[in-house]
């Protein structure tokens, strides 16, 4: 073309993915769940950022969110209730050239999973954390979970859940070298995009919690969350996550909010009236464990043999 | 060994005979923090270095801060060494060194000494404020004279007192001293050790030390009618002595093992600690996760996306990983797992010896769930094994556990310094283009193998799941995909017993009584039998280094003895007790597994006294059951 020769190319260009080289399968949740709304938006930022699918790892435990990996054509990891942490941060440790996502849901994290995940957020490694908030474990029917509302309709709690729910950017935010916490929701597909696309460029572990419909077992409230938007305030900050136009002008509510403000940002996350979407908390500088975890790599047969051989001699006889 | 003909270094002026002995065993007891393991690990290694043959066992106390001058609080060790190998603790000491009158009970109630056994304690207590412990040391004094113990009182305190002012601190070194010339060691190593094990202090705390050490030789030089020679036979091969958990250790960073993810548990802890001083020199990493299923979970994250890794444990981590090695088994995930076995059930005996956690390991899981496991029977085991055990893991994608135990973890030995090769390493990462039409479990359908893709290889992508999947990986519940690929995953274990080779037996292919063993027994099973058949008995043994699967022709070996009993150090139920018929009696579980695998009536002698097992008290039982056959 153009009288150029190939010969004269020195790279060829590399391959473009299209949205078409991320999607696998047709992904078996309920009509009008949330969650089809983060699989399109994950689709969306992996083409923007034109991830190599073979360097993209997806994890997740297990729940109607964690079968996410397997709608995805990257690597995926669907292992066991409440552990993909532990696997994603050992997936991360020693291959830094690895993207790697978590995707959990408010049992799996914030239940079985508890433990896992405050030291996940503690280990602070470069991972994109997206937890389903649904307030209902879905998968098994029905029962109450840990963000359940108290007073919850449930399998388990025929009369009503008697504790009060877990709130999940409070935790996070009270952990320590908790570097990014955000929160979004599904139905709100600009803010949603523009949130995971923040969180992926975040070097560091970015949590952010997904408040998601369950069109099956949620009942009045999702008509009430979705359409009660005096309920709902945009947080805005030069430093913030940027919402999309169509977001602002839906919700009338905005809040300035600096993230580096972690006091503020505890103060938004407890409040009880207002969901606040946005970022609330953000630090680059938080120090990173998959850092310390990948800064011996490469040693070479000659390397390992010459170390263990002078540990031997210490101990030869 | 270059100088290691047993001579001394620093010649005794006074007692030129020395008394040869072929073997000796040696226990130093004290309170808690008075560093007779210390002094202990150091003579051991003294006399390893001389050419000794050596093994050494810790004797911890049940308690972090026990009261001094208790029974809970003995803390202590056992050296075994003579002239030729040494592969268990043995029977009763021969040389005790106690730093009061009370600790020394807690060995006593465990038959650890004999009539005859010397005792070497220290007489400050003779002479106390308290009337005490005045008079229960001469009442402990007396009983020692009664069970006819050879007493000698040794003013300890007294001579460090000339050196230090603090001599709870340093008395240890003054008996390590005094050992070093009862036992002729050489005392430029003894000095040398001491060097090392104090490296990380100060100048001035080695000097103090050393002084230390110096002026117990000289006292015991001018003071005690006690003196032996160990000969050690000229040796040209080259040693090393370590404990099995520095040999786990030096196994796992041998391999080429990168990554190491734990959390801390007795008594498996210490081979981190070696781990931490050295891996990252040498390549690798050791992560402290926050709890035993987290450790699990981040060793396999790292072998999916990665080079093999390893979780190391003990019995409550292994019920706490369960279900992670199910995941491993049915995602076929390589992992190698190290168990250093203790008491169990629960938290059970933190400290003490056990083979309790084999069928725990075996049958753990829910669903069939088939996996390698091996145990190693000496501490260069502990080093070789690591390596076979992430070369399995690899070929046959599945996990692959290692059961040692607290025998092996803290009993010291030398053996053959490894030749370190480069086949041994894991191999770099496979990052190249996954062959275009393979399927992620694209399983050999002879024997159940198949190639995993790893993150990095482009067009390999696939989900793994612990969901029960198709070769592609997709999740299905098909009938006749679940029943083949649970077919197929355990067909590798049919695969891989076909590379293996029937046990040799120790002692003569036929004949009465046949003993059977696994693990850390080794030693002293086989010095049993050795005893028995210098006897003139029938009787012979195997040691069983694979429990999953099983070495092959074990029902031909056992056909050919008239009774076969497993030796193991783990609960059975004993036919003595009233209520316990051969029918419904719990039996030792490498019996059970081999009762059932072989339909040969096996019969066990097993107990969980927390103790390495004794040659004497095997060599007893195999006389009884002789008698009775």
């Amino acid at each position: 073309m153009f009288g150029i020769k190939q010969d004269f190319i020195c790279e060829l260009p590399k391959k473009y993915y299209t949205l078409s080289d991320y999607e696998k399968g047709v992904a078996r949740w309920c009509p009008g769940c949330g969650d089809h709304a983060v699989l399109s938006s994950v689709q969306r930022l992996c083409r923007e950022e034109q991830l190599p699918p073979e360097k993209t790892v997806f994890v997740s435990g297990i729940g109607c969110s964690s079968r996410f990996p397997h709608y995805m054509n990257t690597y995926g990891f669907h292992g066991l209730h409440g552990r993909a942490f532990p696997v994603a941060c050992g997936v991360k440790f020693r291959r830094p050239d690895l993207n790697v996502f978590v995707i959990t849901g408010d049992g799996d994290c914030c239940s079985i999973g508890a433990g896992a995940w405050i030291h996940a957020i503690r280990y602070n490694m470069d991972i994109t954390t997206i937890m389903f908030d649904n307030q209902i474990y879905g998968m098994t029917k029905k029962q109450t979970s840990p963000t359940s509302r108290l007073g919850t309709i449930s399998n388990t709690h025929p009369t009503g859940s008697v504790l009060p729910p877990v709130n999940p950017l409070q935790t996070s935010l009270g952990m320590s070298n908790v570097s990014f916490v955000a929160q979004t929701a599904d139905w709100v597909p600009g803010h949603l995009f523009a949130t995971i696309k923040a969180a992926y460029e975040h070097p560091g572990f970015a949590f952010i919690k997904v408040i998601m419909r369950c069109s099956k077992f949620m009942g009045p409230l999702v008509e009430e969350m979705t359409t009660n938007r005096d309920a709902i305030s945009i947080l805005t900050h030069e430093n913030g996550i940027q919402p999309d136009e169509g977001t602002l002008k839906a919700y009338k509510h905005h809040h300035v909010h600096d993230p580096s403000d972690i006091n503020a940002a505890r103060e938004l996350a407890e409040d009880k009236e207002v969901s606040y979407l946005g970022l609330f908390y953000q630090n680059k500088e938080a120090l990173r464990y998959d850092i310390y975890g990948a800064h011996n790599l490469g040693f070479t047969p000659e390397d390992k043999i010459a170390a263990v051989n002078a540990q031997l001699d210490k101990y030869a006889v | 060994m270059k100088d290691g003909n047993g001579s001394l270094a620093t010649p005794s002026p006074k007692i030129s005979n020395r008394l040869t002995l072929k073997e000796h065993i040696l226990e130093i007891v004290s309170d808690s923090g008075e560093g007779a393991q210390k002094a202990g690990q150091t003579f051991g290694a003294v006399s390893a270095k001389m050419g000794n043959g050596v093994w050494t066992v810790e004797i911890i106390p049940a308690d972090i801060q026990p009261p001094p001058r208790t029974k809970e609080s003995a803390s202590g060790i056992r050296i075994r060494f003579g002239s030729g190998k040494i592969t268990n603790a043995g029977d009763e000491a021969d040389m005790l060194v106690a730093f009061n009158e009370i600790v020394p009970y807690t060995r006593i109630d465990q038959n650890a000494y004999r009539e005859g056994t010397i005792v070497l304690i220290e007489n400050k207590w003779g002479t106390d404020e308290s009337k005490e412990i005045r008079e229960s040391y001469s009442r402990a004094i007396q009983d020692f004279h009664d069970r006819g113990f050879v007493v000698y009182e040794i003013p300890m305190e007294e001579e460090c007192l000339k050196l230090t002012p603090n001599p709870k601190r340093g008395k240890n070194m003054w008996v390590l001293g005094m050992l070093s010339h009862i036992y002729g060691r050489d005392m430029e190593k003894a000095a040398a050790q001491v060097g090392y094990i104090f490296r990380s202090k100060s100048k001035a705390v080695i000097d103090a030390n050393l002084q230390l050490l110096q002026a117990g030789y000289d006292w015991a030089r001018d003071n005690l009618d006690l003196c032996y020679e160990v000969p050690s036979p000229a040796s040209e091969e080259e040693l090393v002595v370590m404990n099995g958990n520095e040999a786990l250790s030096f196994g796992i960073q041998a391999a080429g093992i990168e990554l190491c993810s734990m959390y801390p548990i007795t008594p498996a802890t210490s081979t981190s600690h070696h781990l931490a001083e050295c891996i990252q020199a040498s390549g690798g990493i050791i992560h402290q996760a926050e709890d035993e299923i987290a450790a699990v979970g981040f060793a396999i994250g790292a072998s999916y996306s990665g080079k093999t890794s390893v979780t190391i444990t003990s019995g409550p981590g292994i019920a706490l990983k369960t279900e992670f090695l199910g995941l491993a088994v049915m995602a076929e995930v390589p992992l190698v797992v190290i168990d250093v076995q203790r008491g169990g059930p629960s938290t059970g005996l933190p400290t003490k010896v056990e083979q309790s956690d084999l069928l725990a390991v075996l049958y753990g899981q829910p669903g069939d769930a088939p996996k390698v496991v091996l145990a190693p029977s000496t501490i260069e085991e502990c080093f070789h094994f690591v390596i076979l055990a992430r070369k399995i893991a690899e070929s046959f994608r599945m996990p692959v556990i290692l059961l040692s135990d607290a025998n092996l973890a803290t009993g010291v030995q030398p053996f053959p310094r490894p030749q370190l090769r480069e086949e041994w390493l894991a191999p770099p990462v496979d990052q190249s283009p996954w062959k275009e039409g393979a399927k992620p479990y694209g399983w050999d359908e002879k024997t159940g193998l198949s190639h995993r893709p790893i993150p990095g290889q482009a067009g390999g992508e696939y989900t793994l799941t612990g969901l029960a999947h198709s070769e592609a990986a997709k999740v299905t519940y098909l009938p006749e995909i679940n029943q083949k690929t649970a077919a197929l995953r355990s067909l590798k274990l049919a695969t891989f017993g076909r590379t293996l080779k029937p046990p040799q037996v120790h002692g003569d292919e036929e004949g009465d009584l046949l003993i059977v063993g696994w693990g850390s027994t080794r030693g002293a099973i086989e010095e049993a039998v050795s005893r028995a058949q210098e006897k003139g008995l029938k009787v012979s043994s195997v040691h069983l280094r694979f429990m999953s699967p099983l070495e092959p022709g074990l029902k031909d070996i056992f056909k050919r003895f008239k009774k076969v009993m497993t030796v193991e150090i783990n609960y059975s139920d004993s036919l003595d007790d009233p209520m316990i018929t051969p029918e419904n009696r719990r039996y030792a579980q490498m019996a059970w597994m081999l009762r059932a695998h072989t339909l040969v009536d096996v019969d066990c002698f097993s107990n969980v006294y927390g103790q390495p097992l004794r040659p004497g008290k095997i060599l007893a039982r195999i006389q009884k059951e002789l008698d009775n056959l």
